[in-house]
């Protein structure tokens, strides 16, 4: 693995500190620290409402905390210009919308907006990342589709190719297995282990599949009721106990992989 | 321009056929739609009651322009008719048909709704109860021939689309669709008010229902030299910020992490939109069609990126007006707004019909 195992000497390249949110009187999440190092595959679970998607949205710069912060690369990420936070942190938001015409490849393009500079439309170098993007996803045959046209499943690889073309150190992904059939699940963990692993792109993942979570991401943050709850290695994070605890459910209905539970 | 060319993706999957071959080639698109608005622009300048011949036409053109009398002769009434009359009328008509149709497709993307016209923020209205409100009140002020009626036409679609974006500009989940709504209600407000001020207008009604109508009969110089650097300005800023309004098609968080401050951006297009769509109505009334039509018409033949929907509908919508200008002024002076709707509407309603691939915004 070329990534950076996580350690307290490497300086994270993105972290929570005592990120506390709050809709109004509703407090989201409470106090969550969740320093990731770069090169790391980071999986965020939990039960549903638990403050995942609002502590990803904390720390991609979009949702300001109440109190705490978030870093990148040591600086408060509120003090960072929005073009440099995309270039570093590509995200696939949970909900993205597609209701109109457009070729594949031309919505992947979009992914370049960051780096377009002003007025010059794409360069060679853009149309060889939206290509190559493409190709690593396995949609190049389906550039020239309408995406209306596509199925969940392939909508969501559009999404994700999006994220790559953008090129940025950190991927952060919503829920990027919703809707998809168990193939598509396992196609998607193992790009994203492949971008990690060949190209060192740090990953932080929100998962609902807890088996998925467990085989393909060596760190699990479980979070419950705002709160981070565990934090480490499958193995440690993911036990029986835990699982009745915050998930509410048996933990034999959830099939781990051997040495996880 | 931003397509991914064939040597980056594999040529045989690109698709064939004639539509795709043209969608692929949006230079070439606005190259055609440049010859189209040539054409009618010289045909523009040329036709009319009084028949002026070509040399003579460019003669004077390169005598007021450039001081070259090239040993051409003409009658001093021939270079007044050209100068004086034609050649604003038809720069007027470029401009404003360039502006308005820039901010329909600049509306339809923004609002995601494809019946947005320029005119969706309540500006129609406005604009109108304003020319209303200077035709009845007893002053005449005039700066250039730019009169009251002109003045306050501008002011009140300015403020119109400014009380509806403050109203309902709040964003938000179901943002679009509360602008909308928001920007019908303050125009039914305005259209009370205005129905209102016809209906007390008396003897004044005509000059009223006229700019209801809306014409380029009154175009002059001055009043180009005032509104033309207003719509030329926001169309340029509208399209250098295309890349934009592409970005905003995948939703507001999605544009969000491409870098792009939703907020921020989507309020600078639509003052922009509103800017260049109250110079044109000061001018020239209320001229439908345009600004609805030629941006689809557009997407129908290029595809829905903004950044090639937006150039080709500049130079598409100036083509489109000056044409329909020269046909109302031919027939006899009828509203170039009655000669575009008889004209374009069944040309739109059979090219809607032809195109296999279903059309959405």
């Amino acid at each position: 693995m070329i990534g950076v195992e996580p350690g307290p000497a490497v300086e994270p390249i993105l972290a929570a500190h005592d990120v506390t949110i709050a809709y109004g009187e509703r407090r989201i999440v409470s106090m969550a620290n969740l320093p990731v190092a770069g090169g790391e595959r980071v999986a965020l679970v939990g039960p549903n409402g638990a403050g995942k998607s609002s502590l990803l949205r904390a720390m991609t710069g979009v949702l300001h905390p109440v109190s705490g912060e978030v870093r990148l690369c040591g600086a408060p990420i509120s003090t960072v210009d929005r073009g440099t936070v995309a270039r570093t942190i590509a995200v696939v938001p949970e909900l993205m919308q597609l209701p109109f015409q457009m070729p594949v490849h031309e919505v992947v393009a979009l992914g370049r907006l960051p780096h377009e500079p002003p007025f010059t439309g794409l360069r060679p170098i853009d149309r060889a990342a939206v290509a190559g993007a493409m190709e690593r996803v396995g949609i190049t045959q389906l550039a020239y589709r309408d995406v209306r046209e596509l199925s969940m499943g392939e909508r969501q690889l559009v999404f994700i190719a999006v994220a790559v073309a953008q090129a940025a150190a950190i991927l952060v992904l919503d829920e990027p297995t919703a809707h998809l059939d168990i193939r598509h699940q396992v196609d998607v963990m193992e790009l994203l282990v492949d971008l990690n692993r060949r190209d060192g792109t740090t990953i932080v993942a929100v998962l609902h599949d807890l088996a998925l979570a467990a085989h393909f991401f060596p760190r699990i943050a479980v979070m419950d009721e705002g709160r981070i709850v565990a934090d480490g290695p499958p193995a440690a994070t993911l036990g029986a106990d835990r699982i009745r605890s915050v998930f509410g459910v048996d933990p034999a209905l959830v099939r781990l992989p051997v040495g996880a539970a | 321009m931003t397509h991914v060319t064939a040597s980056t993706l594999a040529p045989d999957l690109r698709p064939g056929g004639v539509a795709a071959w043209v969608r692929g080639r949006p230079v070439v698109v606005a190259v055609v739609a440049i010859v189209i608005m040539v054409i009618s622009v010289v045909l523009g300048v040329g036709l009319g009651s009084v028949q002026i011949g070509p040399t003579e036409t460019v003669g004077v053109i390169l005598w007021r322009t450039l001081g070259l009398r090239a040993g051409l002769d003409w009658a001093p009434a021939t270079e007044a008719i050209i100068w004086d009359l034609r050649l604003p009328r038809v720069l007027t008509s470029m401009v404003i048909g360039a502006g308005l149709a820039v901010a329909g497709a600049t509306f339809q993307g923004l609002l995601r709704n494809p019946l947005a016209d320029p005119y969706v923020l309540g500006t129609a209205s406005g604009a109108a109860l304003g020319a209303a409100v200077a035709v009845l009140i007893p002053i005449q002020i005039a700066f250039l021939q730019f009169g009251l009626l002109h003045g306050l036409a501008f002011a009140g679609a300015l403020l119109a689309a400014y009380v509806v974006f403050r109203l309902g500009g709040s964003g938000g989940p179901g943002g679009l669709t509360r602008l909308l709504l928001t920007g019908y209600a303050v125009g039914s407000v305005l259209a009370a008010l205005l129905t209102m001020a016809m209906y007390v207008s008396g003897a004044d009604l005509r000059q009223i229902f006229s700019f209801l109508l809306g014409g380029l009969a009154g175009a002059s110089w001055p009043r180009l030299a005032i509104a033309a650097p207003l719509i030329v300005g926001a169309c340029t800023l509208m399209i250098l910020r295309s890349p934009v309004l592409d970005g905003l098609l995948l939703g507001d968080q999605a544009a969000g992490h491409l870098g792009i401050d939703v907020r921020r951006e989507r309020g600078i297009l639509l003052a922009l939109a509103s800017l260049a769509t109250a110079a044109g109505v000061a001018i020239s009334g209320l001229i439908g069609f345009v600004g609805l039509v030629v941006p689809h018409f557009v997407r129908l033949v290029v595809g829905p990126a903004a950044r090639r929907v937006l150039p080709i509908s500049a130079i598409l919508g100036a083509a489109l007006l000056t044409a329909a200008d020269l046909v109302a002024r031919l027939v006899g002076d009828v509203p170039v707004g009655v000669v575009m709707a008889l004209l374009g509407a069944p040309f739109f309603l059979f090219l809607l019909h032809r195109t296999r691939s279903s059309y959405e915004l």
